[in-house]
């Protein structure tokens, strides 16, 4: 079918460890965790106390500065520990399950009969409310907001993502009902589609389908809603991640918060790189142990796509939003002239420096390692390669550093999230960190313009 | 891995907290040529590309040796075949390799302690910047120039040109087209004229040191042959001559990515329009030079390849590069025919587009802020 955008920029990194479209069940494990820096910018309020018992879809805490909205535990059992870092930040909530799920059920009347008002509340009641992330800024979304719409991504484009048809597999009718309680909160609500989508995303109904055609990051919702409808100043959109919508569906034909999430183990050290019927806040240790992860030396366990993710460790546990765990060898070593271009294969670079691009097909197995040392900004068109937006990447990223709020407003800091410079993180020279200086700087703009 | 452990012992007294923390850089600079450091990502993006910033500048440099081995060549060719004296190729080669490796050594060695004093001051790594300017120092210098003059030319451009304004990345001229222009403007004699041009030239009666395009700007004929001409075999400064040679290095950096392509086409484009629209007006022997000869004499495919192209002072947009490319095109063919006191425009052309290289851009990114706010009022219009 023909595609309603075509995006040329970008990038696709060829990885190793690719996931085989075979779902397992892992074994059991009952620890949980649940981390309150998932929630970008949330400061959390315990409303349970170590010890105290908890049911599956109970609220375990909520946001200080918007105490609606809660975050409930993904299994019924004990808060065993809440542990803490400098300044008592929390940083996990540990809960071990009991091995019941005894869910709290919520009341439920048809979905054609609640106003907006009771599906935000029952959003927000249920735990779901936190799916729904907000741009500008990248944050849960603010329920007092009115948003010009909410945009769904249908396919994933960044290296090894989890496949959202694969994941949305015999869920049409949840992911439609979901559909149906998100259209009562925003005026219009956007799916976009891989242009050569072939899923029942294409036929689902009360959504305004784009199809889009383009390598990573095409997939961004951020970068799809910069084409289909920008953000301009004082508009917010919200955004959903398409397995959740299906869980919110789920929500609204059952009354019970579902936790249950698709992994894809993907990864270069990954033996047996699949999927996995787990829920969130699992341990990731016995799927790490089933997917065989092979490697000398250590490795690194990301919750989320090489790209954009968060390290965890062994002991970790799945992440709110995360239907991907890539497992990276750690790159801490020396190569001896590394640095010689046109020597040897096995690097990949965007820029043809490496024989690489004699071989095309081939995957490679990237490890951690930065390549290089920071160095100050030199070249330069890199970026704009791979940002398919009609953004000045280095010069927004230059006043975002300057903390110069009117310009940085006028070179579209509304329309962009972290995640869409993680490509430009990767194609540095210069190796900066365009990611951390995005986060910080809509920190800034939360702050200042709020 | 022995001689790792030897270099960490060697850096011990270097690392954090030791004696020796601040001179680190220098050290730095050795080590991490030896081996790729093993630091790994920390936040943002888990993987990194394989290149980074000294890939890169040996890319350059790699793409410059084409150019200054037939450089090296050539001096020793026009020495040889000026002053009659039957010679091997490799008699011209090491002839020209005793006048230039000097010059180079001289460059690298003033430039770099030069970046690696102010790596020390201001605490930051050593940049690989430099790789590529202390080779195009001597390339496009005349060959008989005094190595006391390159030194001092190479001073000024990297501090007064780079370090002044904040060091790597931050300059708004290209520092070895400023070490050119200095010695320039500083030392005439030996930087123009029709003495210079040749190895020993202004020793020796028999050489005639004068470049095409100076013996233009005189009114005379030209001696030499379309094919010459490109081929690179006629007088000038040292590595510029070849355009052969220069767009080998010119593919080698399209190619990788390193180089910008859009400067280069739209270099040439103007350069070409520009003096082609000279043809038809015809009014004097430099304007009815043929405008396809205007593209391969002198230093314009070399400037417009390997200078024009440097990230930091050229335009850094991407419709800036092409409207960059061309003017640096169109000046460099208006300095040559209007100005016969300068029968070279192509340095003066670059160092002119280079400062107004940050206006281009300015222009650039308020049309991108000014289609947003244009945006944004049309929401607000239809939303009332």
């Amino acid at each position: 079918m023909s595609a309603d955008i075509t995006l040329k920029k970008g990038l696709s990194i060829p990885l190793n460890g690719e996931a085989t479209r075979k779902i397992i069940a892992p074994k059991t494990f009952n620890n949980f965790i649940i981390y309150p820096d998932d929630f970008h910018g949330v400061v959390p309020k315990m409303l349970l106390k170590e010890g105290e018992k908890v049911s599956l879809g109970q609220p375990v805490f909520f946001s200080k500065v918007s105490p609606e909205i809660q975050f409930v535990s993904p299994v019924s059992g004990v808060l065993l520990k809440i542990v803490r870092g400098a300044k008592r930040r929390i940083l996990e909530i540990q809960i071990e399950s009991d091995g019941k799920d005894n869910a709290i059920k919520h009341k439920m009347t048809k979905l054609d009969k609640l106003s907006d008002v009771d599906v935000k509340a029952h959003l927000l009641a249920s735990g779901c409310w936190p799916f729904i992330k907000q741009r500008p800024y990248d944050v849960v979304a603010n329920p007092n907001n009115a948003p010009k719409g909410i945009f769904i991504s249908g396919f994933n484009t960044a290296p090894l993502a989890a496949d959202v048809a694969f994941v949305l597999d015999s869920q049409q009718e949840d992911f439609q009902n979901g559909i149906h309680a998100l259209a009562k909160l925003a005026p219009k609500v956007h799916l976009s589609v891989s242009a050569d989508d072939t899923s029942f995303l294409s036929d689902v109904k009360g959504v305004k389908i784009h199809r889009i055609k383009g390598i990573h990051p095409a997939g961004n919702v951020g970068v799809q809603i910069h084409h289909i409808d920008p953000i301009n100043a004082g508009e917010t959109a919200w955004v959903v991640n398409p397995e959740d919508v299906a869980r919110i569906g789920r929500f609204f034909a059952s009354g019970t918060f579902d936790p249950s999430r698709k992994v894809a183990v993907v990864g270069p050290v990954v033996g047996k790189p699949q999927y996995f019927q787990t829920r969130i806040g699992a341990a990731v240790e016995p799927l790490l142990k089933e997917a065989s992860i092979s490697a000398n030396g250590q490795v690194r366990i990301v919750n989320g796509d090489v790209l954009t993710g968060v390290a965890t460790h062994a002991d970790g546990s799945i992440g709110f939003y995360n239907n991907t765990l890539s497992v990276l060898r750690e790159g801490n070593r020396y190569r001896m002239f590394g640095w010689l271009p046109f020597v040897g294969s096995k690097i990949f670079s965007m820029s043809r420096t490496s024989l690489s691009w004699l071989l095309p097909n081939r995957k490679y197995a990237l490890d951690t390692n930065m390549n290089g040392e920071e160095r100050a900004l030199v070249v330069t068109g890199e970026m704009e390669r791979v940002l398919p937006m009609d953004i000045f990447p280095m010069q927004l990223l230059k006043e975002c550093m300057a903390q110069n709020i009117e310009k940085m407003e006028g070179l579209g800091i509304y329309e962009v999230a972290p995640e869409d410079f993680a490509l430009v993180d990767y194609a540095s020279t210069s190796k900066i960190e365009a990611q951390a200086i995005i986060r910080d700087a809509l920190d800034l703009m939360i702050k200042e313009v709020g | 891995m022995k001689l790792r452990e030897r270099i960490d012992a060697i850096k011990k007294p270097f690392g954090k907290g030791q004696k020796f923390e601040r001179f680190a850089p220098a050290v730095n600079a050795f080590d991490t040529f030896l081996f790729v450091p093993n630091h790994t990502t920390r936040k943002g993006a888990h993987i990194r590309d394989g290149v980074d910033l000294k890939r890169t500048m040996v890319t350059v440099i790699i793409a410059l040796l084409p150019a200054f081995i037939y450089g090296v060549y050539n001096t020793g060719y026009q020495y040889f075949i000026q002053s009659g004296i039957a010679f091997t190729f490799w008699d011209a080669l090491l002839h020209g390799a005793l006048k230039i490796m000097p010059m180079v050594a001289v460059s690298y060695g003033v430039g770099l302690a030069i970046e690696f004093a102010f790596a020390v001051y201001r605490g930051h790594e050593v940049n690989e910047g430099y790789l590529v300017t202390g080779l195009l120092v001597p390339m496009i210098m005349p060959v008989d120039i005094p190595l006391w003059m390159v030194g001092l030319s190479v001073a000024f451009a990297v501090l007064i040109a780079k370090e002044a304004f904040g060091g790597t990345g931050m300059n708004i001229l290209n520092p070895a087209l400023t070490a050119r222009a200095f010695a320039f403007f500083a030392y005439p004699t030996y930087m123009s004229g029709n003495k210079v041009w040749v190895s020993e030239a202004s020793n020796v009666d028999g050489i005639s040191g004068e470049t095409i395009l100076g013996s233009l700007a005189a009114g005379n004929d030209v001696r030499y042959s379309m094919f010459d001409m490109f081929m690179g075999a006629i007088p000038g400064s040292i590595a510029e001559t070849s355009t052969l040679w220069v767009l080998v290095g010119a593919a080698i950096l399209i190619f990788t990515g390193v180089g910008s392509w859009r400067i280069m086409v739209g270099g040439v484009l103007g350069a070409a329009a520009t003096a082609f629209l000279f043809n038809l007006w015809g009014a004097n022997t430099l304007m009815s030079f043929n405008w396809i000869n205007q593209l391969i004499v002198g230093g314009f495919a070399f400037g417009i390849v390997f200078m024009a192209t440097d990230p930091v002072s050229a335009a850094q947009t991407t419709k800036g590069k092409w409207i960059y490319g061309i003017l640096v095109g169109l000046f460099c063919i208006l300095i040559r025919v209007f100005n016969p006191a300068y029968p070279e425009g192509v340095m003066l052309a670059i160092l002119l587009m280079n400062v107004f290289a940050p206006t281009i851009d300015h222009y650039m990114v308020e049309g991108n802020i000014k289609r947003r706010k244009k945006r944004l009022n049309a929401s607000l219009t239809a939303a009332s």
